[in-house]
């Protein structure tokens, strides 16, 4: 199996795999890292949304040979250390709002929600209904109302 | 009172009453201390349960109309539940442990209900320990605790309320009187507060330090006293579940985050219709050679692979050419199941003398699919086998299991995991039991997860129903409702059936068989209709079905509701006035009105948009939902890439009257996450049938609620406690907001619905292969980093 180079959660790993496959299975099944569910395995429940160096990603759909030794993997287990705290102010958000029922798509939802604030702010703006309309991630036990408001609490803080 | 049951387990555990509600008497237990070496303390599952319903509900007479008698005013699905738990006489255990924590495996699944929280919660009340001191976990298959460990029909608040109580104050007390000994006090000196006691002196212990010295050499029966209602100080207030920390860091476990070793990721590959079998596999040994694979082996329901990595299984999954034999529903579609539906019908009567409304529903076929797939680690040696998976009746599944494996039942461990989502799947076990059949197969363990493909196409599903009503009226009253709800078979074999068994025999219904005995007891007639029939019919066993948040409520009230829409209309009533003046309960007139007076009925709205309203009772709770729908066009073709728009309800109020809500956030998280399903059920979500297959294969496929479709405005109104006891609420809401959806779209396009969802007739994609069974993961998602 080739080897391949990458950093994930701030550091470097070299796993061996196959070239295609897919980055959620290399997480999951060969590094250990749980924290990105499998859902559907073809980029449409977004449970698996983790972030490429800082933006949205869903490595159900991304070939480990894609990525480059700079390229940084964050999963939810290391979205506190990108603001260097016990948590991310969107996860407190979401501890405030109580969003959690089964928990199963939460940190997809997490990470989909920490891109998207980031990627309104880059736009100078702040987050519209429409925006909270566009998120893809499902979530099953119906938490949609507490994930719009905890995105909107979230925001305020980051 | 119709079952004969008092609160007790075996031989009069609890001290007998002096009357109805003589306070402190109808508080007091009894519980029991256990030897072990820190405290452990133990009451009977079954304490508390039993107590007549109608007494309960104050069910009485609408001024105006004609009394409909019904069974569920007088025994319910819930009391069953409740009451086949009394005479096992097994018992839960709480601990205290020397670090101050208290631990207690919970005899129920979590599948994102709540009820860790909920149970942590009883527990902090009754011992006076800080909530964040409670450890819950779910306990292994007790098959001692026979019909006590099945987690469904929204009974496990219901059924465990008092137990919990009875065994934490048993704890409390014993925590004090080995405080005593140690401050050289008086019992009735000490309080215990926040995991502590503190004696007159100010002199105080931690309860950890306490947890050798109140343990007990032998186990003896202890009298308790719970507390009153008045002296709660957290039951009843809104708390965060106990499990958030895990959940938002990504910590929290499921079944395919455990790693047992050697369990490598392992698939099966499935046939192209419902139930195929698996014949000759064509190139079985260039699969066998393929990257990471280790083995690959025809089973039960199709061809199975292990190998290193779950993309591995992907790709040998889709590499097997496997000759297929025929299925269970071959050939059959859609109008292939209306057809027998009709054919299976019951014989609604002649028609009414009187003026009368009378209309057939539809409701396709839906998914019970949740998130988290169907999964289960399974490890089966020759002389034992050990489960692990997210499992609502573990001792069913145990007991299947070691008949599947060839093994006593005492060989087989089964762990219940935290589940991702159920909404019925976790009712049953097919993933433990199959992945129990691979493993002996393979002489490895294994970590067997279902593709979403196979969840959806293969998973069970909610049966195809219509329900013919008709209702005849004259002047003010309506003189008879009749209902025939006729279905495709509800698989009711978890566990839930033996209690129907055991217990059929002793109710009020005579011998009607199993179906329909499941059927009285989970309907309700909240209205004054005169002469009043439900009846069920069921045919065609060939699919996978099971409950969907709900077996036949939310079919069922949508149906009745649209029809009392329609009497109203028809007498020239108000859709609110004309519920009001026939309803029998005050707690479903209070939530009623509740809903009506925060959504401000009849306030003006744009032309295609309208409110419904409809309500629900069941599980010992009452629930009113009025919705707003927008059904104009810009909004009905809103564009959504890959999914369905459709009219959205713009605002939803739901008023619910759960008895005592222990934790009132996790009752509006129960309601809001039923709204959600009601939407679904009623406007996008459905399964095609056709050849034999269900077209959908993945979440672009089936039109579950999404942020599109979400209400933007939401209101959950949690009534004040109207009952001592709190009702269940986990499948609640789905049915009167399913129905609300529907009267609202009825008054917003002038027609009513008779389909549902009303968007079934349009497939709204392009259906995925069945050969491969599995689609290949996407290659481009860099292009979609954003």
């Amino acid at each position: 199996m080739p080897e391949h180079t990458f950093r994930v959660n701030g550091e470097q790993v070299t796993v061996d795999a196959a070239d295609d496959e897919r980055l959620l299975w290399v997480l999951r099944d060969l590094l250990g890292i749980t924290g990105p569910k499998y859902g559907c395995g073809i980029n449409v429940c977004k449970a698996c949304t983790s972030h490429l160096n800082g933006k949205a990603a869903n490595p159900c759909a991304i070939p480990v040979k894609a990525l480059k030794p700079t390229d940084e993997v964050t999963t939810i287990e290391g979205l506190p250390d990108t603001v260097g705290a016990d948590l991310h102010p969107m996860q407190e958000a979401w501890l405030d709002q109580d969003v959690a029922q089964c928990g199963y798509c939460q940190p997809g939802q997490i990470m989909a929600a920490v891109a998207l604030v980031r990627r309104v702010h880059e736009e100078g703006r702040e987050i519209t209904e429409a925006d909270l309309d566009g998120i893809r991630n499902i979530c099953r036990c119906g938490t949609y109302v507490r994930i719009r408001e905890a995105i909107k609490a979230g925001a305020a803080r980051m | 009172m119709v079952l004969g049951v008092r609160g007790t387990g075996e031989g009069g555990d609890k001290p007998p009453q002096t009357g109805p509600g003589s306070g402190v008497d109808r508080r007091r237990f009894l519980g029991y201390l256990l030897a072990a070496p820190t405290l452990a303390v133990a009451a009977e599952l079954g304490l508390g349960g039993g107590e007549s319903v109608a007494a309960e509900r104050g069910v009485g007479t609408a001024t105006r109309a004609v009394p409909s008698l019904d069974i569920t005013d007088i025994v319910d699905l819930n009391d069953l539940l409740t009451v086949a738990a009394l005479p096992t006489a097994n018992r839960i255990t709480i601990v205290v442990n020397t670090d101050g924590t208290v631990s207690f495996a919970l005899p129920r699944a979590e599948v994102g209900q709540g009820i860790t929280t909920s149970t942590a919660m009883l527990i902090a009340e009754e011992l006076d320990v800080p909530l964040e001191k409670v450890k819950v976990t779910l306990a292994d298959a007790r098959p001692e605790l026979a019909f006590n460990q099945f987690t469904g029909a929204s009974n496990t608040t219901i059924s465990t309320f008092t137990p919990v109580r009875v065994a934490a104050a048993v704890a409390r007390g014993r925590l004090l009187e080995a405080a005593a000994v140690v401050l050289g006090e008086a019992v009735g000196d000490l309080t215990l507060k926040a995991g502590v006691v503190t004696g007159l002196l100010g002199k105080s212990i931690g309860i950890g330090a306490l947890a050798e010295k109140a343990a007990s050499a032998e186990a003896r029966k202890v009298s308790v006293t719970l507390k009153e209602r008045a002296e709660f100080r957290v039951i009843g207030t809104p708390r965060n579940r106990i499990d958030a920390l895990e959940a938002v860091t990504g910590r929290k476990k499921f079944t395919m985050d455990l790693q047992v070793p050697d369990a490598l990721p392992t698939m099966v590959c499935r046939p192209p219709t419902l139930n195929g079998k698996p014949g000759a596999v064509a190139n079985l040994g260039a699969v066998r050679a393929m990257p990471g694979v280790t083995h690959v082996a025809a089973v039960s329901t199709g061809v199975a692979v292990r190998a290193r990595t779950f993309g591995q299984c992907i790709d040998a999954v889709r590499a097997l050419q496997v000759a297929w034999r025929p299925g269970s529903a071959e050939g059959k579609s859609d109008a292939t199941v209306r057809k027998e539906l009709k054919d299976a019908e019951i014989w609604l009567g002649l028609p009414a003398v009187t003026p009368s409304v009378e209309a057939t529903f539809t409701f396709h076929f839906r998914s019970n699919s949740a998130l988290e797939t169907n999964c289960a680690i399974a490890d089966v040696r020759p002389d034992r086998a050990e489960i692990w998976s997210g499992l609502k009746s573990p001792i069913v599944a145990q007991q299947a299991i070691a008949k599947r494996v060839g093994l006593p039942r005492d060989k087989v461990t089964v762990h219940v995991t935290e589940s991702g989502g159920s909404f019925g799947r976790r009712l049953f076990f097919d993933a433990a039991l199959e992945a129990a059949e691979i493993s002996k197969e393979f002489g490895k363990p294994v970590k067997l997860m279902w593709h979403r493909a196979d969840d959806s196409r293969q998973g069970r599903a909610h049966p195809m129903a219509t329900s013919r009503v008709r209702a005849a009226y004259l002047g003010n009253s309506v003189l008879s409702y009749k209902q025939r709800h006729t279905s495709v078979a509800t698989d009711l074999g978890h566990g839930l059936g033996e209690v129907i068994t055991a217990f059929a025999a002793k109710l009020p219904v005579g011998d009607i068989g199993f179906s329909e005995t499941f059927f009285q007891l989970s309907q309700s007639m909240p209205y004054d209709f005169g002469v009043y029939s439900r009846l069920l019919a069921e045919t065609d066993k060939g699919f996978n079905t099971g409950s969907m948040r709900g077996v036949y409520s939310p079919d069922v009230v949508c149906a009745r509701e649209l029809i009392v829409d329609r009497l109203a209309e028809k007498m020239g009533k108000d859709p609110l006035a004309f519920r009001r003046d026939f309803l029998r309960d005050k707690r479903v007139r209070a939530v009623l009105d509740k809903v009506a007076e925060v959504g401000a009925w009849g306030r003006e709205l744009p032309e295609g948009v309208a409110q419904g309203i409809a309500l629900h009772n069941e599980y010992h709770s009452v629930v009113a939902v009025l919705v707003e729908l927008d059904c104009r066009p810009e909004t009905v073709n809103r564009p959504v890439r890959d999914g369905v728009a459709g009219p959205r309800v713009t605002r939803a109020i739901c008023a619910v009257d759960a008895g005592l809500a222990v934790n009132p956030r996790g009752l509006e998280a129960q309601m809001t996450g039923g709204i959600m399903d009601g939407i679904a059920q009623t406007l996008t979500a459905s399964l095609h049938l056709r050849d034999g297959y269900f077209l959908e294969a993945s979440w672009d496929n089936y039109f579950y609620s999404r942020q599109w479709n979400t209400p933007p405005e939401l209101k959950v109104v949690v009534m004040p406690p109207s009952t001592e006891k709190p009702g269940g609420a986990g499948e609640l809401a789905v049915a009167a907001s399913a129905a609300a959806v529907a009267c609202a779209y009825g008054r917003a396009t002038g027609t009513m619905p008779t389909s549902f969802p009303i968007n079934h007739g349009t497939l709204s994609f392009e259906p995925k292969p069945t050969v491969p069974p599995v689609p290949p993961s996407p290659t481009d998602g860099l292009d979609h980093v954003r």
